[in-house]
């Protein structure tokens, strides 16, 4: 297949390259390059746009600047250097570059995890471990015919094959690979991926959508069972905005883009999303939609929900969108909310309408120290109930306080060392806060200058009222920088023995001490019952705030040193946070989409989901789609009243299907096969009952209840 | 169940055992009453102070809805609800304060030094509670069956510098002048009894436990049986205070409770026999200062050693695992004044049973227990007129450590003296009970008051019947060590068969009968049915297949043994359920029941009838009547202003026919009971 090479003009140079395109969609000359905005008309460009592939963040061969078994960019990673010094490589990031003394104490006496013992990952992929691709030869056929780019090159299949599980990456450091994606496609546009998902209806073909691989909810597992031909569809080169309507502040975005390249495309426009997800340097916007993300600042911008105000989806029944941009209606169910946590069961997301706001003109960070996190969270619930949430505001306990003073770069200047060393005295011993008990809330204000420090003044003020001393703007923006480099952190912990991930909730207000301590002690409880050698790292933050209550996440990291599968530990311990969870009133996910795999969320999802919608999130697209009309709709409230509780069933297969003709489970095209007057048929119900296989249909394990409700909505 | 119940039993070594008097009588008690003391409390947080600790309670959510709804309810203002929120509070709580803590240790080992030879601690068990008091909640409970329980956990936990707890009290030792204060300083909480139906009351107590525990303020410490035992057997846990305690893990406010059975078992009971006559019908005097200092009198006497045993520590989490769904605290708020599920219920009653099941289990059997079963199986008129062989009474009772130690009895017993020595000396402890004389035992009878009139016959049975009580109160002692295999030999007695399905459905039926006499874990009687076949097998007196239980040749003796130590209850049993079915009225409140019953025995017991005297026990009258209401054989009526009970003679009838062995149990439906 057609290669591409990497960036390598400077910054300014692309960005300078880059205003001059949008100069020109604005003057809306018909766009022959792809990176920018622009009214570009679409059509099936082959070998042609390879050229152009240069401007962009993600190119095809994503192997060239990210690594294939561990987090983001391949040039930026944590090592130890000769001295046995912690250090951040790279150039991209403020942290690149910089020496972290602190760190290295930090891993030993956080995990006893010393420079000795260490677990170093298969270096480069072994191609001949990768299974040969199972090829459909008359789909790959037309497929050429069209002109969309595709490989079935080893490398572009096995990256496609995993997101971000700690099970997926520790099988990969290990040379271990599963069963992969056959090929990989990159469809440059809506059509093209209307192409696409109509050939795999045509020859039976498995669809997984592919945005930027960041998901952690294994949605991207290929189901080792699978027999017929996988095709990962890649979104990565449908990455243009579209249309920007100042008018209406709304910007129009093919869903492959990427986080970091639509802000900073919306930046130079002088807009932006506000929609900041720790994974959005390389997650997309299609990935977005399809598992209900959250952003860092969503108290001014809000949720992707919030966000959103059209999508264009590719089902294989068809394309189903809103007729309408408007900001609400009142015509049924919003199909937007059938769409958005679907997790690419129902189809493909191409295309999206968001809002966009002017770029704020002042931001600033801040940080306030609390004696105890008890404290810091009746502060929270104070500014929630007030609504004066800045951007984002974030409570760390002690040992993620802990851990992010240990990220600490060095200081250049004795006199900067000297001063931290004042303000900790000032804070333990003139104040005295405990500094095994003290937690640290770090603090975003967005806005206009003077609404800016007036906010300001009045969250210190509510701050204070609960023991809280402002700490200074550093302590916030060191806060911040965390979330971004934890990923890269884990894979320097995969290299010592020390594995970890992260998994958040959502829960009342009343409730979120309770679930803190309860969890990071179930936690600590359960890693001993099952031998873990080491005290593990459990630890908390309230990450987002709401009117009626908060979004928790954990971090959770053990030294597995001693243990002869430390994957299954990690997941039993996993399975038992996440049920100490759901028995203190949390949510399975606030927007990490749910969780697959165990045993625990497929029990879960049943409880918490008794009539939910999608809740299979192989990633597959399914299901026949639909144009929405608003009577249809309406007709389908009216029976979902009328036949009320919901039954998920498995259609029946269609004639062929008897007469040993195998029948695509996941890709279908014709006629709806099951309506909502019909029976379940036997498969469901037995599965039901099975225990694990929730939902599971019998051709194949996913999207079976999807499917009949799609045709739900049809009948 | 059965395995935490088994192993938790296992360590019967003395030598785990310390003197704590040892080193009282050779140091200075004021110097130890002035120790630092310097407890860690758990998690590093100071804990409130009682002026914070009340404030909570006020303040809190569930207290402000339970006003709210009063107040509703009463027509009156919340202020005033609240006002007497605030009152109920006061009466109530604890002022714990460390220099009341060292007033009582210096007078508790004053106490001690005089009252006991030694005071033995196991220090394996204070070293695990110590850890467990820093993890979290922990909950102290101990048996109760002497006064001397009440401060003597305190004073331990003080000696070795482990927080000492806040202790749940009756009420009327706070209506003790001075004493009441001081106990009140010492940790101790008051609680009135028979709260009922009075709901302010109630949030109250309620929420105010609840605060200690969410804020681990203290550990705390609760008689889960209620009230002393006056018959030194385990009583039925009361389910209040257990719920209470519970519930913050229920609903997630606490990671985990830590449950700690603690045994304390004496060698001799200061109270016995105050006890007994209580038993017998003469009222318990009131608790009060003048009563106290009058009863200086048993300071004089030796009560032998007492055994503090600190069982392993549980948790309620690990316990509770699969029995309770904690999301069904999810939907609505968790302050909200709401009636617990039935789910709920069940789960807690268990978990009381267990931890009842727990303490029996941490129990140091003596001699004397030993002794007291065998001097039982003896008739009556043997032991006050022909007295027993004493060379009898010793084989017989070094047989039966044999037996009880097969059975997994944690025993008593001297290591480094002679057995005959070791039984002689039990005896001299309880020289108010037998008496030696001749080589042979005898029961002491009471000395006869001085009355006007004459002595009845009846009252004359009274006086035999005080030491025989007394008996029966250390052979309880012992009891439930033989318990299941007992009622296994009882089985086979009455019913003649050898069919295990048959035994079981007899053992079922008598845990039925005897469910408020003894304990049994509910839902746990296939259990209990195996132990029984388990520990009999071991000990070689039963040859159990498939489907047949046979008494081997060698097991005569034991079975025996075994199903004479529950004739008194089964003959009790059977004269009372008798009595309402054949003479009694088919209306009764407890009182006419046991007063008619009493007297009823009293006539059979004069005419040789009946053949125990622990058939005059109004304490096996209370539980009969409880059983046969669970057994629905008697039925409370509503409404009535005194507790009336309807009597279905009948059924009555049917229930002695069965225990008799005339009709089979089958016959019996039981209803499930949730209460359980």
């Amino acid at each position: 297949m057609a290669s591409n090479s990497s960036g390598g003009s400077s910054d300014r140079q692309r960005i300078a390259k880059q205003r001059l395109r949008i100069i020109a969609g604005h003057l809306q000359r018909p766009a022959d390059d792809d990176s920018a905005v622009g009214a570009a008309e679409c059509t099936a460009q082959g070998s042609k746009t390879d050229a152009s592939s240069e401007e962009r963040t993600v190119p095809r061969r994503r192997h060239e600047i990210m690594k294939w078994n561990g987090w983001g960019y391949s040039d930026s990673k944590f090592v130890y250097n000769k001295k046995g010094q912690a250090e951040f490589t790279g150039k991209r990031y403020r942290l690149s570059g910089m020496i972290i003394p602190g760190l290295k104490d930090w891993m030993e006496n956080t995990f006893g995890a010393t420079l000795q013992h260490k677990t170093p990952a298969t270096p480069i992929l072994n191609s001949s471990a990768v299974q040969a691709p199972t090829l459909n030869e008359v789909f790959v056929e037309e497929l050429k015919s069209t002109h969309i780019p595709f490989s079935h090159d080893a490398e572009d299949r096995v990256f496609r094959a995993h997101g971000h599980c700690l099970h997926e990456i520790f099988a990969l450091r290990e040379g271990k690979i599963g069963r992969v994606p056959d090929l990989v496609v990159w469809p440059s546009c809506h059509s093209d991926v209307e192409k696409i998902v109509e050939l795999a209806c045509k020859h039976n073909v498995c669809l997984i959508p592919y945005g930027g691989g960041t998901s952690v909810s294994s949605a991207l597992e290929c189901p080792p069972e699978e027999t017929r031909s996988i095709v990962s569809l890649d979104t990565s080169q449908m990455n243009r905005i579209l249309w920007i309507d100042e008018k209406n502040l709304t910007a129009h975005v093919e869903a492959g883009i990427v986080g970091q390249d639509l802000e900073r495309l919306l930046n130079e426009s002088g807009y932006c999303t506000g929609h900041e997800p720790d994974s959005m340097e390389f997650s997309s916007l299609g990935g977005w939609v399809a598992t209900r993300a959250s952003g860092m600042k969503k108290n001014i911008y809000g949720n992707i929900e919030d966000l959103v105000i059209h999508i264009k989806m590719v089902t294989p029944q068809g394309v189903i969108e809103k007729s309408c941009q408007c900001p609400r209606m009142s015509t049924g169910p919003d199909v937007h909310h059938f769409i958005m946590g679907s997790e690419g069961t129902l189809g493909v997301v191409t295309e999206v309408t968001l809002k966009i706001r002017p770029v704020p003109e002042y931001q600033k960070y801040g940080s306030v120290v609390f004696p105890n996190f008890e404290q810091g969270v009746a502060c929270l619930r104070e500014v929630a109930k007030q609504r004066c949430a800045p951007a984002s505001i974030r409570l760390m306990d002690n040992e993620q306080f802990k851990f992010g003073h240990a990220l600490k770069p060095q200081v250049s200047s004795i006199f900067t060392s000297f001063l931290d060393g004042l303000k900790k005295l000032y804070i333990t011993k003139f104040k005295g806060f405990d500094p095994n008990r003290l937690c640290v809330a770090t603090l975003l204000f967005e806005g206009d200058r003077e609404k800016v420090l007036q906010h300001e003044k009045q969250v210190y003020t509510i701050a204070a009222k609960f023991g809280g001393l402002a700490a200074g703007e550093d302590n916030g923006q060191r806060g911040y920088m965390l979330t971004f480099v934890i990923a890269y952190l884990r894979d320097l912990g995969m290299d010592y023995y020390v594995i970890g991930e992260s998994f958040e909730t959502s829960v009342p207000w009343d409730r979120v001490l309770d679930i803190c301590r309860n969890v990071k002690a179930r936690i600590v409880r359960e890693c001993k019952e099952k031998g873990v050698q080491f005290p593990p790292l459990s630890t908390c933050r309230v990450t987002q705030t709401y009117d009626a209550g908060a979004c928790v996440y954990f971090y959770f990291a053990f030294n597995y040193r001693g243990l002869s599968d430390p994957i299954h530990v990690y997941e039993e311990v996993e399975h038992a946070a996440r049920e100490e969870i759901l028995a203190n009133g949390g949510s399975l996910s606030h927007h990490h989409g749910a969780p697959t795999g165990s045993r625990l969320s497929q029990r879960a999802r049943r409880v918490q989901a008794r009539c939910s919608i999608s809740w299979w999130t192989a990633g597959e697209v399914a299901a026949p789609g639909l144009v929405p009309q608003p009577h249809s709709l309406r007709r389908f409230g009216r029976r979902l009243r009328a036949k009320a509780p919901l039954r998920l069933g498995w259609p029946r297969p269609p004639a062929g299907a008897e007469a040993g003709v195998r029948t695509p489970s996941r890709v279908r095209s014709g006629a709806p096969v099951c309506t909502m007057g019909q029976e379940p048929p036997a498969p469901v119900a037995q599965s039901e009952g099975a225990g694990d296989g929730l939902l599971q249909p019998p051709a194949g394990p996913s999207s079976g209840n999807t499917h009949s409700l799609m045709s739900l909505i049809v009948c | 169940m059965t395995s935490t119940c088994r192993d938790s039993g296992r360590a019967p070594d003395e030598d785990a055992f310390t003197d704590l008097l040892g080193e009282r009588r050779l140091r200075s008690d004021l110097g130890h009453a002035l120790r630092t003391f310097n407890p860690h409390p758990h998690g590093g947080a100071p804990p409130p102070s009682t002026a914070d600790l009340n404030r909570t309670v006020l303040e809190s959510q569930y207290l402000r809805y339970v006003i709210k709804e009063v107040a509703a309810e009463t027509g009156s203002s919340p202020d005033e609800v609240g006002e007497d929120a605030r009152g109920i509070l006061e009466e109530m709580s604890q002022n714990l304060q460390l220099g009341f803590i060292r007033l009582m240790a210096y007078t508790v080992t004053k106490v001690l030094k005089r009252l006991f030879s030694s005071v033995y601690v196991n220090m394996d068990g204070l070293n695990t509670l110590q850890q467990a008091v820093k993890d979290g909640p922990v909950i102290l409970m101990p048996n109760h069956r002497s006064y001397m329980d009440f401060l003597i956990i305190s004073y331990v936990l003080f000696t070795y510098d482990i927080p000492v707890p806040v202790i749940a009290a009756g009420i009327p030792l706070a209506g003790m002048k001075i004493v009441g204060e001081i106990l009140r300083r010492s940790g101790a909480f008051f609680i009135r009894r028979a709260i009922g139906s009075e709901r302010l009351y109630w949030a109250v107590l309620s929420e105010y436990v609840k605060t200690i525990v969410r804020t681990s303020a203290a550990p705390l410490e609760f008689f889960v049986e209620g009230l002393r035992s006056r018959t030194l057997k385990s009583l039925k846990p009361k389910l209040g205070m257990m719920h209470m305690v519970l519930e913050p893990y229920f609903k997630g406010e606490v990671f985990d409770v830590t449950l700690v059975p603690i045994t304390v078992s004496y060698d001799r009971v200061l109270e016995e026999s105050l006890l007994v006559h209580e038993l017998l019908g003469v009222p318990k005097p009131k608790e009060s200062t003048t009563g106290l200092l009058k009863a200086r009198r048993v300071l004089q006497e030796n009560y032998g050693s007492m055994h503090v045993n600190f069982g392993r520590p549980v948790s309620a989490r690990q316990l509770c695992q699969g029995k309770i769904k904690r999301c069904q605290y999810n939907l609505t708020p968790r302050d909200l004044p709401r009636k617990p599920s039935a789910e709920a219920q069940a789960c807690v009653s268990w978990l009381a049973h267990v931890m009842v099941r727990l303490q029996e289990e941490g129990s140091l059997i003596g001699p004397w227990s030993l002794m007291a079963c065998l001097l039982l199986q003896a008739p009556a008129t043997v032991l006050t007129e022909g007295g027993l062989p004493w060379r009898q009474l010793t084989e017989r009772t070094l047989w039966l450590r044999k037996l009880a130690l097969d059975f997994g009895a944690r025993l008593n017993w001297p290591r480094r003296v002679p057995d005959s020595d070791v039984i002689s000396s039990s005896a001299a402890l309880h020289g108010a009970v037998v008496r030696r004389k001749d080589g042979r035992a005898y029961l002491v009878q009471e000395e006869e008051p001085a009355r006007k009139h004459p002595v009845g016959a009846e009252e004359g049975a009274l006086r035999t019947a005080a030491p025989l009580l007394m008996l029966a109160s250390y052979r309880n002692q012992a009891l439930h060590v033989f318990l299941r295999p007992a009622l296994l030999a009882t089985a086979m007695h009455v019913t003649k068969s050898q069919q295990t399905d048959e035994l079981c459905a007899f053992f079922r039926f008598l845990q039925d009968v005897f469910s408020h006499e003894f304990i049994f874990v509910p839902g746990n009687s296939a259990q209990d049915f195996e132990e029984a076949c388990f520990f009999l097998k071991k000990c070689r007196a039963l040859c159990i297949s498939q489907q047949e239980v046979t008494a081997s040749e060698t097991g005569a003796e034991v079975l025996q043994f075994l199903q004479t130590l529950l004739q008194p209850f089964m003959d009790s049993y059977q004269a009372m359920f008798r009595f309402l079915s054949d003479e009694g009225a088919d209306v009764i409140t407890e009182k006419q029941f046991v007063a008619a019953v009493r007297n009823a025995a009293a006539k059979l017991i004069l005419s040789g009838e009946l053949h125990t005297y622990e058939a005059l026990s109004s304490d096996m009258h209370k539980n009969a009547l409880s059983s046969l209401r669970r057994l629905e054989a008697v039925t409370k009526l509503s409404g009535s202003p005194e507790d009336e009970y309807s009597v279905n003679k009948a059924a009555c009838g049917r229930i002695a026919g069965i225990l008799t062995g005339k009709i089979p149990p089958q016959m019996l439906q039981t209803a499930p009971d949730a209460r359980l």
